[in-house]
């Protein structure tokens, strides 16, 4: 018999959101996350403890699956909404300090670049593994990262680029941020980027994939 | 929807080089008539571009289309286009571009005029709208930029106008990352063709009164970006390959109004865009890896007018700088294909068919690009009622056919993308083919902070 934080992982492992929700098929008129949730709640299941061993436990399942080519995007996407939804049964304890996130990550898509698929994709997968994600969008120009990073202490960056031409904007923006943040991490990543470029522009942390940003990130708190 | 029957109607007259309506560009060059050129395209490295370097830039574009047109020589090239597709400055600051297309024509009359070297300027403008947010289609003032490398930049000498248009974007990318079929048929026969019938328009109109021709688009932001996630393995190819049938009737739009071919050569659209209108196309395969990977690098070949490289970085090479070492790859490759033209359609349709068989069995999304499968496919799409009716159609009779060649053990199966094929395969049934139901469904359930209805006259 599976204890209730152990079906909570697999319901955001599997992308159940809830008892109506259709997907996924084999767990039809099942109990989602946002049930399971409050139900742990209920039964006096300390809020840490269902964040970690039940939320992040899914998230970081799926995540693992995602790396080894088991599953696609989509259902990386219906886990996190599982996720997102019984976060809301969290939301008064986060409020109130007694659960905290692993830390706070800024991610943006560097000015003059639009594309957003790869930079809203790492976003959900930190964001999936306990971390505060504040998302600048796309075409983001340096002073907004900056702006945004003075008002958060201790926060990561990552920088996305698609094009040979604006991942030059990068090297800028890193350059500024070492000096105005100098403890924070800046992560890179997107298409025409490579590790030779991170070492030139002095970013910490470069990552073909999602996954390895999470795990560079959850290194540091380790 | 204009087209109700195919021009091209089985698929042993579906092959390279020739199209039933040519086009013909002022230097000579029968694009269609009998003959594959290559379209050599290149971009330049990281680097600053804005008005104060437009000396340095015309410099260095000079030079790169005076290597590439003195390599096309020594080949004994008999023709080429070359791809002019600006930097986001270039189309956001005109001026730039308009002078790059001047410098870069002046190279190719004087090698016209002293060498008898025939080539052409493809001039394709960014489309600046998705700067906006959410993007204002008709109304933005990025419009005016665009429009202006258009009309100046045709004067200048671009002789092929082409655009890759964003119509519909806003909800595209979050229907491929769902691999929810039925947004993105919404992103694509709805929203799509009416934004390409405004902005086609508007081009068609620009050619005419430059004397220019108005090539075409092309759904690269669209199914080429499912493409290239799906070679990422982030999404099912079964999905990717769907997603590309439901993107013909937005690029088959600007034909309607008016583009004439040939078309854009990143989407791989074209195959169908020749069978149903008759117009000649631009394709990449093999000789685009430079760009981007794809499952389709010969059988991408098989109806191409045009074969191009999509897009290198001028960088050096041991041979030589990149875009010399592309152009001669993409000569050697049409010298094949013109030397089976000239051989005659035996010839031909033997070298088709190696290039089709290569690839076909391996992966959907080549399946549905073997000639008698675009055939099968495009006929479906002109017998809808209207453009959803019509991507509806098109789409059920790919999936009908990578079924079949799934069953028959030709096409082999990924456990993973079942649960998938079946979810598209339900989706697909459940969409009405009535535009205004299909509308009224569809829009309560779309973001609408993301996208200006009105904008596509919704």
């Amino acid at each position: 018999m599976k204890g209730l934080l152990e079906k909570i992982a697999d319901c955001v492992e599997f992308g159940k959101i809830n008892k109506n929700a259709p997907y996924p098929p084999d767990m039809k008129d099942q109990d989602g996350a946002d049930e399971l949730t409050k139900q742990a709640l209920d039964q006096g299941i300390d809020a840490n403890e269902i964040l970690r061993n039940g939320l992040v436990k899914g998230m970081e399942k799926i995540g693992i699956k995602f790396r080894e080519n088991k599953v696609f995007v989509p259902q990386v996407l219906m886990s996190a909404k599982a996720m997102s939804t019984a976060m809301e049964h969290l939301k008064p304890f986060f409020q109130s300090g007694y659960v905290k996130r692993k830390g706070t990550f800024i991610i943006g898509t560097v000015a003059g670049d639009l594309h957003d698929i790869g930079k809203n994709l790492v976003a959900m997968m930190i964001e999936g593994n306990g971390w505060e994600v504040i998302d600048l969008g796309t075409d983001v120009k340096s002073e907004k990262f900056f702006e945004t990073v003075k008002s958060c202490a201790g926060c990561h960056v990552g920088l996305s680029a698609l094009l040979t031409t604006t991942m030059v904007n990068m090297e800028k923006i890193v350059r500024e941020l070492k000096s105005e943040i100098p403890g924070s991490k800046i992560l890179i990543g997107g298409a025409p980027v490579n590790e030779e470029f991170r070492a030139k522009i002095g970013a910490d942390f470069y990552s073909p994939d999602p996954q390895g940003a999470v795990e560079y990130l959850n290194n540091l708190i380790a | 929807m204009k087209y109700k029957s195919l021009v091209i109607n089985s698929a042993d007259k579906l092959i390279f080089g020739t199209a039933p309506y040519p086009v013909t560009t002022r230097r000579g060059l029968i694009l269609g008539g009998g003959h594959v050129y290559p379209e050599i395209n290149f971009t330049i490295p990281p680097m600053e571009v804005n008005e104060k370097v437009i000396t340095e830039l015309v410099s260095y574009y000079k030079s790169i289309v005076t290597d590439i047109l003195e390599r096309a020589l020594h080949l004994n090239s008999k023709g080429l286009i070359i791809e002019f597709e600006p930097l986001i400055e270039m189309t956001k600051f005109p001026e730039i571009g308009i002078q790059l297309v001047k410098a870069m024509n002046e190279v190719c009359e004087n090698y016209f005029q002293v060498r008898g070297l025939k080539s052409e300027l493809r001039l394709t403008p960014n489309d600046l709208r998705e700067f906006d947010k959410p993007p204002r289609q008709r109304t933005s003032a990025y419009l005016e930029p665009m429009i202006e490398l258009f009309e100046r930049g045709a004067i200048a000498g671009g002789d092929l106008l082409s655009i890759e248009s964003t119509g519909g974007k806003e909800l595209s990318d979050d229907a491929i990352m769902m691999c929810d079929i039925k947004k993105f048929i919404f992103s694509q026969a709805v929203l799509g063709v009416r934004d390409i019938k405004m902005l086609w328009s508007k081009i068609v109109k620009i050619a005419a009164k430059t004397g220019r021709i108005p090539g075409g688009d092309t759904a690269c932001g669209f199914a080429n970006t499912a493409m290239i996630l799906a070679e990422r393995k982030y999404i099912p190819k079964i999905f990717a390959a769907i997603a590309r049938i439901a993107t013909i009737v937005r690029t088959l739009a600007a034909i309607e109004v008016g583009a004439t071919g040939p078309d854009k050569d990143c989407g791989y659209e074209g195959p169908f865009l020749k069978a149903i209108t008759g117009i000649p196309i631009s394709m990449e395969g093999k000789t685009a890896a430079c760009a981007h990977l794809s499952p389709v690098g010969n059988i991408a070949a098989a109806c191409a007018d045009l074969w191009s490289n999509e897009s290198v970085q001028n960088i050096k090479l041991l041979s030589g700088n990149a875009p010399v070492a592309y152009l001669e790859q993409l000569e050697y490759d049409t010298r094949i294909m013109n030397q089976a033209i000239e051989d005659g359609m035996e010839t031909c349709l033997k070298l088709q068919e190696l290039f089709v068989k290569s690839d076909s069995y391996y992966d959907p999304q080549a399946l549905i690009l073997a000639p008698e499968n675009v055939i099968a496919i495009s006929a479906e799409i002109v017998n809808g009622d209207n453009y959803v009716d019509a991507t509806l159609r098109g789409c059920k009779k790919g999936l009908e056919i990578i079924e079949n060649a799934q069953k028959e053990g030709l096409l082999k199966r990924d456990e993973n993308e079942d649960i998938w094929m079946e979810n598209i395969k339900a989706e697909l049934y459940n969409i009405p083919d009535s535009e205004d139901k299909f509308i009224e469904d569809i829009l309560p359930t779309i973001d609408h902070n993301k996208i200006i209805l009105s904008e596509y006259g919704l």
